[in-house]
């Protein structure tokens, strides 16, 4: 069976992450073989997706990790004050 | 170290954490901090607000750790708490729009028609390091619609797999790639042809020969 473009990009995604099944995959790549649009469509969907996968297009805000290492050693200094009155309690609340 | 291993290693981190060593929990969040942000950032768009509210789905991950079942991943656990979180944010901002987050109905759209071009030509990575290539992709991304940047974010971005971004979601695996294709049609319809044109090299002047 030959396949058309339009059906050709419904299965771009599989074909790139190699998830259609044998038979599926010979006749896309049979396409792609004879078709330079749906190559081309091919190639740059997954050069787009090695693209926005790169870390320095997103990146933290400086300072973040600190911020919230510091916010949890907040919390967590305040759950240990609220939870036990002293080393006598804290050995008491095993389980 | 193999998926399991992983499991195990922080079901026992979480174990110890509820038996009172709750310093351990800044070592359980270290591998999760930047997915949770950028999740949030698709959501909200604002690097601040975002990185409040990966602040408190921390905290509240950490103050309801104890209910933590071991079925799901804690890294999709705490992403749930953070998109419940945005979401309620975003519900809260007058600006919102109340439709299109888990529409179903989008999911029956008809397929994206990529862009068409002939003669694709390798952008290379080094090209992410201009500031111009970097800010076509974060728009193209912003632009998508929620359902699928989230779906885009986890598994294109964040490299979860299709489970954990299900589980993550509280969608279906099947819903996850169905989302994903979009998402990838899209940004190609949308970068091809400006990436192209931004990376084109330079068009030749012509000399004032005489």
């Amino acid at each position: 069976m030959e396949l058309e473009c339009k059906h050709v990009w419904n299965y771009i995604s599989e074909f790139l992450d190699d998830s259609l099944s044998e038979e599926t995959r010979a006749m896309v790549q049979r396409h792609l073989d004879h078709c330079e649009i749906c190559s081309a469509i091919l190639d740059s969907t997954r050069n787009i997706l090695v693209l926005t996968a790169d870390d320095r297009v997103f990146e933290l805000p400086v300072g973040y990790s600190e911020r919230l290492h510091a916010r949890l050693d907040a919390e967590l200094r305040t759950e240990q004050s609220g939870e036990s009155h002293g080393p006598e309690t804290k050995s008491e609340i095993k389980d | 170290m193999t998926d399991a291993a992983h499991k195990d290693r922080e079901q026992a981190l979480i174990a110890a954490i509820v038996a009172g060593e709750t310093q351990l929990y800044h070592d359980l969040i270290r591998p999760h901090e930047k997915v949770v942000y950028m999740v949030v950032l698709s959501y909200v768009k604002n690097s601040a607000d975002a990185e409040d509210i990966a602040q408190e789905a921390f905290l509240q991950g950490f103050r309801s750790l104890a209910s933590f079942r071991g079925e799901a991943k804690f890294s999709s656990w705490v992403i749930t708490i953070a998109l419940n979180l945005a979401r309620r944010k975003l519900r809260k901002a007058a600006t919102f729009r109340e439709v299109s987050i888990d529409d179903p109905g989008e999911d029956d759209n008809p397929p994206v028609a990529p862009a068409m071009l002939r003669d694709w030509r390798e952008i290379p990575s080094e090209a992410v390091e201009r500031n111009e290539v970097r800010a076509l992709l974060r728009e193209a991304i912003a632009k998508l619609p929620e359902i699928y940047r989230t779906v885009f974010v986890l598994r294109e971005m964040e490299q979860s797999s299709g489970e954990e971004t299900a589980a993550a979601l509280g969608i279906t695996h099947a819903l996850v790639k169905v989302r994903l294709h979009r998402a990838r049609m899209m940004l190609q319809k949308e970068l091809a042809p400006t990436l192209r044109a931004a990376t084109a090299p330079p068009k030749r002047r012509w000399l004032p020969w005489n």
